[in-house]
């Protein structure tokens, strides 16, 4: 007997988001659950931007820094690169370096790299601040400032400091990074607190909080899974945003991408190890629902990438 | 999918005559749909009844064991589309392929390595669960014989015996009888040779079609021959087709109740390109596949593949929690320093990976507090100064190390007097309240 393809419709549909203003990256907008066209629409394709920083990154495994080598000395410098030689669809300058317990720059460094950066690259940019509460409040709200009218991503707006940065990115129509821990409820309760401000829904995306392979990563890929069901299935237009996966940032420091092959010899080269664990959490992300990675290794990139135009 | 009471009562006597021990048919149907009763207690029960009953209650995906070893891979049996649903039950078996024309030597190297593929993480030993033996050759002869050798080899390690030729897989199967492996290859032009075969060896049959439609009748026509046990294979093989026909597949077993597609599904991730390689298996893993076959295994894409495997078939249910007691990071010694948190298995994640990064060598006592955050076990009354200090000197860890120091989470700062207290002879450090200013914190400690 012929078998009549169970096609799943659904009533919602992700929102559409369109970063940077020269070149710009667009991602969403699709009605079914990942890579499901078979099912119905998926306009866009996911878009991956490289992880850079503000200052080097003395706190990355070998492995990743080699591969940038001098580039990643200066963030223009670093940007410039991503952008033309790896052929970046997007750039993501963390500005790690505002960090309290790190060099503890100001708002106003952080403001000046922000314009540098800016002044030098076409593709769009993510700006992220260093995951402190308190500073980024200020920090984001400088480096806003600074990208007027870039149409860039801001983040990220947590619980502790949405009011300021949501704020900050409405005024200079950014778009908005909201992140919440892991919890579709959260999750929830952080894009109706946003709204509430008078941000609009369409200009947000989710992050509900990566995790790598092996370190909680079937949590995030849950949570990822059911705010895209909630999205499609309920009509949930708070679930609509596009999520985020800031992929490098937990894979690069977990013990699979540093250890060596003399010390494990189980686990097999180091240079391949690592650069597989990025792309299979980053795949398994895009399955989840993930449309907008951050990663930092071009081998990575590269491999999803090719992933990517298999589906 | 099961039948609901009323349709089940359809289907029974309705005489009321209570042999089964309910009072009525309808009692008794209710019990069948709710699984507490079972149909054999109705003597009057009609043959057609019977087959409806119990084709009605079979699993959406037929259960199927490869192999007869110690190493007996389960498959079959999901129920659920979404893991956060229900626990997935069989995890995707990974399969290497060897082909009969590679060299003796090259083959053993395969061996080998799959024998050296075994390694543990968190608590389970993994590997490679089976061999692919492509036959290549054209050559009944020297197929069967690669068969056996590998099988003398690796006798614990199921085989998947792949030619679309009858006469190769008489040859091969007759040398490994018992062995319980999947014979795969069955198709259009062949099923009927293909499926004597398995019947007469008592094996799996791996059946292939060109799309998912002309797979469906393919497998009701085997069926018919009285071959109950088959892999599938859709034909699919880039990553967008193995979603789509995986989905389908799953969703037409569990929510139609298709027959014709209720069975494991092997999928063929090899590429030349071994990174992208391990993603398109990472697809099969996460989205449905039952065996998916690897053109290689080496070490770093194993880890990869069993990690995401064992991330993908954890159960959702199960409380995110860590074992309670105290975890050395790195070569700790007797002065490396102490902290303590929660036993929240994220928490856990997220500070030992921090520790991990700094590169301190340290001890992390878990503590049990019902799986709870630092501050929602503080708020819950489960991460207390008491508590605390009951668990360290329950631990006995002072006799282990130098200085008795004990750095607590700076979220919980106001409980460092009352710890003190509860621990004569100790001093309580207060740490970072957020663990990525872990590495920074325990840098100034040396
Ligand atoms: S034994 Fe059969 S016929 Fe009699 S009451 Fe039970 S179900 Fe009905």
């Amino acid at each position: 007997m012929a078998l009549a393809a169970p096609k799943e419709t659904y009533a919602g549909r992700v929102f559409e988001v369109t970063i940077g203003t020269s070149k710009t990256a667009v991602f969403g907008g699709e009605n079914v659950l990942p890579f499901h066209k078979f099912d119905g629409d998926t306009p866009h394709k996911p878009v991956i931007a490289f992880e850079i920083q503000d200052v080097a990154p003395e706190d990355w495994p070998d492995t990743v820094k080699e591969v940038y080598g001098d580039a990643a000395s200066d963030p223009v410098k670093w940007a410039l690169y991503c952008q033309n030689n790896l052929n970046a669809q997007a750039i993501a300058l963390r500005l790690i370096s505002t960090h309290p317990d790190r060099e503890n720059r100001s708002a106003d460094d952080a403001a000046k790299t922000v314009k540098a950066v800016l002044d030098s690259i076409e593709v769009p940019l993510i700006i992220l601040g260093s995951n402190n509460v308190e500073k980024d409040a200020t920090v984001l709200v400088a480096a806003a400032e600074a990208a007027s009218s870039r149409n860039c991503v801001i983040g990220k707006a947590q619980e502790g400091n949405y009011k300021t940065i949501s704020a900050a990115a409405m005024a200079q129509n950014h778009k908005l990074i909201a992140m919440s821990d892991l919890d579709i409820n959260l999750s929830k309760q952080l894009g109706i607190l946003i709204t509430q401000m008078g941000f609009e829904k369409e200009r947000m995306i989710a992050d509900p909080m990566c995790s790598a392979l092996g370190y909680g990563l079937e949590y995030t890929y849950s949570v990822m899974e059911r705010i895209r069901l909630a999205a499609l299935t309920q009509n949930d237009v708070i679930m609509q945003p596009p999520m985020l996966a800031d992929i490098g940032m937990y894979v690069w420091k977990v013990k699979e991408t540093q250890a060596s092959e003399a010390d494990l010899p189980k686990w097999g080269s180091l240079k391949e190890r690592g650069i597989a664990w990025e792309a299979v959490t980053a795949g398994a992300m895009l399955l989840a629902g993930a449309e907008l990675l951050i990663m930092r290794h071009p081998d990575a990139v590269r491999s999803v990438q090719k992933f990517i135009e298999e589906f | 999918m099961a039948l609901s009471g009323v349709e089940i009562f359809k289907l029974l006597p309705k005489t009321n005559c209570k042999k089964c021990g309910h009072p009525t048919c309808l009692a008794f149907a209710m019990k069948l749909a709710q699984r507490q009763a079972s149909l054999d207690a109705c003597p009057d029960v009609s043959e057609e009844a019977k087959r409806k009953l119990g084709e009605a209650s079979a699993p959406p995906f037929r259960p199927i064991t490869m192999g007869a070893g110690n190493s007996v891979v389960n498959m079959g049996e999901e129920t659920v589309l979404f893991r956060h649903e229900k626990k997935f039950v069989n995890p995707c078996a990974l399969a290497v392929e060897v082909k009969d024309t590679d060299s003796e030597e090259s083959i053993k190297a395969a061996v080998d390595a799959l024998r050296d593929s075994e390694l543990e993480r968190v608590g389970q030993k993994l590997r490679i669960d089976a061999i692919f033996i492509k036959e290549v050759s054209g050559d009944p002869a020297k197929f069967s014989q690669t068969v056996l050798s590998i099988s003398a080899q690796a006798p614990d390690m199921p085989l998947i015996i792949s030619t679309t030729n009858p006469a190769a897989a008489e040859a091969a199967l007759e040398k490994i009888p018992g062995t319980r492996p999947v014979l795969y290859g069955a198709n259009e032009s062949n099923a009927e040779a293909m499926a004597e075969t398995a019947k007469k060896h008592k094996v799996i049959l791996g059946v292939y079609a060109a799309n998912l439609d002309a797979l469906s009748e393919l497998t009701e026509k085997i069926k018919a021959t009285g071959v109950e046990d088959m892999v599938i294979d859709s034909g699919a093989r880039t990553a967008g087709d193995i979603l789509r026909d995986n989905t389908f597949i799953r969703r037409a077993a569990i929510k139609k109740s298709v027959k014709s597609v209720g069975y494991p599904v092997i999928s063929f991730a090899q590429r030349d390109d071994h990174m992208l390689e391990a993603l398109v298996a990472s697809l099969c893993i996460a989205k449905y596949s039952s065996i998916v076959v690897l053109s290689s295994i080496e070490k770093w894409k194993s880890l990869a593949l069993f990690t995401l495997r064992q991330n993908i078939y954890t159960d959702p249910q199960v409380p995110m929690q860590v074992e309670q007691k105290i975890y050395s990071i790195g070569e700790a010694g007797a002065d490396a320093p102490l902290m303590i948190t929660t036993n929240f298995s994220l928490t856990f994640f997220i500070v030992s990976g921090e520790v991990e990064n700094s590169k301190v060598p340290a001890r992390l006592a878990v503590m049990d507090s019902e799986g709870l955050s630092v501050l929602t076990a503080w708020a819950a009354g489960k991460f207390t100064a008491s508590k605390i200090a009951q668990f360290i000197q329950e631990s006995g860890i002072e006799k282990e190390i130098s200085k008795k120091e004990l750095i607590i989470p700076g979220y919980v700062s106001i409980l460092s007097g009352a710890i003190e207290e509860k621990l004569p002879g100790w001093k309580v450090v207060v740490g970072p309240r957020e663990a990525n200013a872990l590495p920074a914190f325990l840098k100034t400690m040396n």
